[in-house]
């Protein structure tokens, strides 16, 4: 008699000692003669439990954590192996709160199985969309996807359908799909956990995109600070091709699709789609001028796809289930689900993917369950390292593009990080310009020096120095900054910086009580 | 300093394997570092003749990149995330707390060449701040204790 034990393989799952998790129940089961059938599949996301350790039983699977190796040997006397109870157990996994009451579709399968066992995928509905994909027209395709309204989940929210559109209508004998796998942003994380725990979805989705577009070759440009999202994307693509998912003749029809993944160099600024794609060439990641797009020129000139790894892990399912079934979730103009992700100071840290519409106060407290230290929340920055920082009075917006572009913050990417009430947001503001005057690509002026003299002048308010003076300076900057660059890293900065500005001006030392939104 | 006559070699190597590949230098400059473990400056001519390039555009090109190396750095590489969710979660201390016990800066190494201390800007850990990456391996919810075994086993592995 064997018993199956799941033990994820998620790096941050890793990072809190799941492989020595992994190798202490091994051990305690040959030791105490227990036949055990261990999978290493990816995690479910609930990071509050990682090492979150799964038992298959009849009545479904039992969920363990966070477990810890000195725990593994009271696991084994409460014969958790059977699923019977012990203090970490949690029940059956797909009964617990935090992830039954989610919308998961672009993460319907991430963490059930082996993440590169293309049999299981196959199972779990995998490929479906790509089947459903190669009996259409390249425009009934693309009018699916138009007709779902999916935009992109990178964090501009542009129609994926109508970039999809551009690049079929644009004549070209060569076009690509590049893959934005260049997840810079603090506190996301979504795009890693598609590649390191269901990475054949984004395969599907790439090869689904070329069939639409006429593409037959497609690159994943992945961050260097990903080496495990590395190894499984490499595996995967080897698996898929094998199997006659990729290379010559996609699942004996006429198309073509080759795929390789292509090591960035930790350039935040590579994440921008014209920046990525000069690294792509072998150049330094400067920022273009558009237009040109990418959808009419783009790598190498040619008619180019970009889209982030959110995007088109969320097409198969689209193909599969169709426009409506996707459209019927979210809300106004924002639709369908958000891979949301919580970081930072929170007792309950991971992913949520929900359909927009869900305010941050469900997500900080329902979810995240107020903060990790027990403090009052301050304020969270959404959207990465470009997002507003927003202060409790606005924490009932719910989460959808327009609601957030009208209080000039963004839902970008859907990383939520949230500070405790130690936070000095003068000294975030600071934090933001000095990212900005690390990662700016230099091209545009006010980005390249305005960032700088940005963090000159808040230590001068900070210091007292004619505050009056340079707080007006601090601001004029700033639209100098929003007006005069090209791309979203000069153009945005001053979002997190005149938020902190506005909210939280007591922390910038200036004589007004912090104001209410 | 002159290229040892091995390293030549395996750049030469490199720059042929690549050769014929649109957008070369990424992957080039990536397998020259995983094999020497920095790329030298002496490697920019060898690649901008073969690539027909100029040597400041190699150059541009790696300075460009935070991941490139211009010089060895110690046996073990340790990066602390700087970014905003790690900063919630007092990363600072952590950064402070690991410059202070290895007595060196950001983009230096130990004296005894164990330990190289870098920045970075998000390891998507940010589930489980504050996180750390010690060569390719991320530990997260890092607390001092977890720092002083990591510089601890970095001097056995050295």
């Amino acid at each position: 008699m064997s018993y199956k034990i799941y033990i994820p393989i998620d790096s941050t799952a890793l990072s809190l000692g799941a492989d020595d998790v992994y190798k202490a129940i091994q051990d305690e089961a040959s030791q105490r003669k227990i036949n055990l059938q261990i999978v290493r599949n990816g995690s479910r996301g609930l990071f509050w439990l990682e090492p979150m350790i799964e038992v298959e039983t009849s009545q479904g699977r039992i969920a363990y954590g966070p477990v810890t190796i000195d725990d593994v040997p009271s696991l084994f006397d409460a014969e958790f192996y059977l699923g019977k109870v012990h203090s970490l157990s949690h029940g059956l996994t797909e009964e617990i709160t935090w992830l039954k009451n989610q919308e998961r579709l672009t993460f319907a399968r991430a963490g059930i199985t082996d993440p590169i066992n293309i049999e299981e995928y196959e199972k779990l509905d995998g490929f479906q969309g790509l089947k459903n994909a190669i009996n259409l027209k390249p425009n009934e395709i693309v009018k699916i996807v138009t007709e779902s309204g999916l935009r992109g989940r990178g964090g501009a929210a542009f129609p994926t359908g109508i970039k999809w559109q551009t690049v079929l209508d644009t004549p070209g004998e060569k076009k690509y799909i590049v893959c934005n796998a260049d997840e810079g942003d603090s506190g996301t994380y979504s795009d890693r956990m598609i590649m390191e725990n269901d990475p054949f979805v984004l395969i599907e989705g790439m090869i689904i995109a070329g069939i639409a577009v006429g593409a037959d070759q497609g690159y994943i440009y992945l961050r260097s600070e990903y080496p495990d999202a590395l190894k499984v994307l490499n595996q995967a693509i080897n698996i898929a091709k094998e199997k006659g998912y990729l290379g010559k003749k996609v699942l004996g029809t006429d198309f073509n699709f080759e795929l390789e993944v292509t090591r960035a160099a930790g350039a935040y600024i590579c994440g921008e789609e014209t920046s990525l794609l000069e690294s792509l060439e072998g150049k330094r990641g400067m920022v273009r001028y558009k237009p040109p797009l990418p959808a009419i020129e783009g790598l190498y000139g040619k008619p180019t796809v970009v889209n982030n790894v959110i995007s088109l892990a969320t097409i198969p399912i689209i193909l599969d289930k169709g426009a409506k079934y996707y459209a019927d979730y979210g809300m106004g103009r924002s639709k369908g689900t958000l891979p949301i992700q919580l970081a930072g100071n929170l007792k309950k840290t991971g992913l949520i993917e929900k359909a927009f519409g869900i305010t941050l106060r469900e997500l900080l407290y329902d979810y995240g369950e107020g903060s990790a230290t027990g403090k009052p929340i301050k304020a969270v920055q959404v959207g990465g390292p470009l997002g507003a920082f927003i202060p409790e009075s606005q924490f009932d917006m719910p989460l959808d593009y327009e609601t957030f572009a009208k209080v000039n913050a963004v839902v970008g990417h859907g990383g939520i990080v949230a500070f405790d009430d130690s936070v000095d947001m003068a000294k975030m503001a600071r934090y933001s310009f000095e990212f900005c005057a690390i990662e700016s690509c230099g091209k545009c002026t006010p980005c390249r020096i305005g960032s700088t003299r940005g963090m000159e002048v808040i230590d001068k308010i900070k210091s007292g120095v004619e505050v009056e003076k340079n707080e007006k300076l601090l601001r004029d900057l700033a639209e100098t900054m929003v007006h005069g660059s090209l791309c979203a890293m000069g153009g945005m900065t001053p979002f997190p910086v005149i938020s902190a500005l506005n909210f939280f001006p007591k922390d910038f030392g200036l004589e007004k009580t912090d104001a209410k939104a | 300093m002159a290229l040892t006559t091995e390293s030549e070699e395996k750049i030469k190597q490199l720059i042929d394997k690549f050769q014929n590949k649109p957008g070369a230098l990424l992957p080039l400059m990536h397998a020259i570092q995983d094999d020497l473990g920095f790329v030298p400056e002496e490697a920019y001519p060898l690649v901008a003749k073969a690539y027909q390039l100029s040597i400041a555009e190699i150059h541009g090109f790696v300075t460009f990149y935070h991941h490139f190396r211009r010089k060895p750095s110690g046996k073990n590489i340790l990066h602390i995330c700087r970014a905003e969710s790690c900063q919630s979660m007092g990363s600072e201390s952590i950064e402070q707390y690991c410059k202070d016990k290895l007595g060196i800066d950001y983009h230096e190494t130990t004296a005894d060449n164990t330990l190289t201390l870098e920045p970075i800007y998000c390891l998507g850990n940010c589930a489980c701040s504050p996180a750390v990456m010690i060569n390719e391996k991320v530990i997260g919810r890092v607390t001092q204790s977890k720092i002083d075994q990591i510089i601890t086993e970095s001097k056995v592995k050295a």
